[in-house]
């Protein structure tokens, strides 16, 4: 099934060199945003020529499947995260991560935050993302967001930090003071999930801020892309969090998006047991924050 | 120009890094460096010294020190009670760097007040002054965005630029103090 779906997406990525039909474009105040379809597959693409631009993709046919690599990483979570009530996403791209959720949990509460209005009026047009009286989208800055919440004394058992895309990175959403106003935003036992990046000099930079903040954390990622997603728990993880007793009901659950659950659990690091940067790399603060320049390094 | 720079970094964690942003940090530092223009313009027909130029880069260096010292407090104040980012981002860039700005705009006017002894020359000093400093503001730009964010806090930055507006301030005061002495002693010898 999953041989056939690759082979199925390869040939659709093959087809779309030739075929690749651009059917909404716009210049929103932070970037370029492009909807591409080929064949079944649609895309939604930040800037053209970069090579990191793909946001969101879905399968028109099927668009339960989670197309992306990384939308399956960060179910990942779910393993130390079972049944998140109320969940906050930072970054909408093409609504996926809503939509999936808000089917995986149908009576929990899901909070997006999206800077651009125009990537949320996209997502509503050409990604099906649906919104209801529990699902709802802000539009606003994601660390103002964060500040509010917490004026308001609001809590959430999960929160989704996607909001980096591979040409500029928001630098006041890395620092160990955002993590800190985050971590007094989980509840009891809540999970933050940041999607992020595995390669140049800002990996160990992040590391080590995560750390600080959070203590040892689960972190996967994929050979395949840069992408890894740090998963940190407000309590803090100890050596066996990771509930296996659940995995084969979460498995069952997940299957119809694509994802295989098994397969994450054995891709699982935690820096309890392997760290893997060097122990006297610098803190991210809002004071330092170089963050796009160490991205390039 | 390297504290514009600095300006959004210090803004973001209250106000976030919308497009608006930039837009208040700019507004403030136009408004403030055409007000300073008219001040400077004002305090040079009385009396022009060197001494008082050296004294208004040492007020300036002084006006900086609440960005690094008081930003924090300030900036939560105007969030509590501002909801829309784009008036709280405005104020708190008001708050921050309307004064130093006004004085160091100050600087300009006086400067050609100060070179110019005769006026067949004057286009030609200013023309000087503005490629001195607008060229300066180039530099400073792209020595803080480029490196100096890699290597410091933003505060050790800002505390840089205050030590070397003051010691630049102080030279002028010790020039026209010396240069006082001489005359002087010419007088008196």
């Amino acid at each position: 099934m999953v041989k056939q779906l690759l082979l199925g997406l390869s040939f659709l990525t093959l087809i779309s060199i030739v075929q690749a039909q651009v059917i909404h474009q716009e210049r929103s105040l932070y970037r370029n945003i492009i909807v591409e379809d080929n064949g079944d597959l649609r895309c939604l693409k930040f800037n053209v020529r970069s090579t990191k631009t793909q946001q969101s993709c879905f399968l028109k046919s099927q668009p339960q499947q989670l197309v992306f690599n990384y939308t399956k990483l960060l179910m990942t979570s779910l393993l130390v995260m079972p049944e998140p009530k109320r969940i906050l996403i930072i970054g909408l791209g093409g609504g996926t991560m809503s939509n999936t959720l808000a089917q995986l949990y149908p009576q929990s509460q899901i909070d997006n935050v999206e800077i651009d209005q125009a990537v949320i009026k996209v997502a509503r047009e050409y990604f099906g993302f649906f919104e209801n009286s529990k699902i709802k989208t802000y539009n606003q800055d994601g660390r103002i967001f964060i500040k509010r919440a917490l004026l308001k004394k609001q809590q959430y058992d999960w929160i989704i930090l996607d909001a980096f895309n591979g040409d500029y990175i928001p630098e006041h959403l890395m620092t160990k003071e955002f993590l800190q106003e985050t971590k007094v935003l989980l509840s009891r036992n809540g999970i933050l999930s940041a999607n992020t990046f595995s390669l140049s000099e800002l990996y160990a930079h992040e590391s080590a801020t995560y750390k600080a903040v959070f203590g040892d954390f689960y972190q996967v990622s994929n050979l395949a892309n840069s992408n890894r997603i740090i998963i940190v728990s407000r309590d803090g993880f100890a050596v066996d969090s990771l509930n296996k007793n659940n995995i084969k009901k979460i498995n069952t659950k997940l299957h119809t998006y694509g994802v295989d659950i098994y397969s994450l659990y054995h891709n699982i690091n935690f820096t309890g047991t392997e760290q893997s940067w060097p122990k006297n790399t610098r803190l991210l603060t809002d004071q330092f924050s170089p963050v796009n320049l160490l991205n390039t390094q | 120009m390297g504290i514009e720079l600095l300006g959004g970094r210090i803004l973001a964690p209250f106000f976030g890094s919308s497009v608006h942003i930039w837009g208040s940090i700019i507004t403030v530092f136009m408004l403030s460096l055409s007000l300073g223009y008219l001040f400077g313009g004002k305090l040079s027909t009385r009396s022009a010294s060197l001494a008082t130029y050296g004294t208004i880069f040492f007020i300036a260096a002084i006006a900086l020190l609440p960005i690094a010292l008081s930003s924090q407090w300030l900036m939560e104040v105007i969030f509590l009670n501002v909801e829309d980012s784009r008036y709280g981002s405005l104020l708190a860039s008001m708050a921050l760097f309307f004064i130093p700005t006004v004085i160091l705009g100050m600087l300009s006017p006086y400067s050609v007040r100060l070179l110019v002894t005769n006026s067949n020359e004057s286009g030609q000093i200013a023309g000087k002054l503005y490629f001195i400093s607008t060229l300066g503001s180039a530099l400073g730009t792209i020595t803080t965005s480029f490196y100096l964010v890699l290597w410091f806090d933003i505060n050790i930055i800002i505390f840089g630029f205050t030590a070397a507006l003051a010691s630049l301030g102080l030279l002028a005061i010790l020039i026209s103090k010396t240069s006082r002495l001489h005359k002087m002693e010419q007088v008196n010898g």
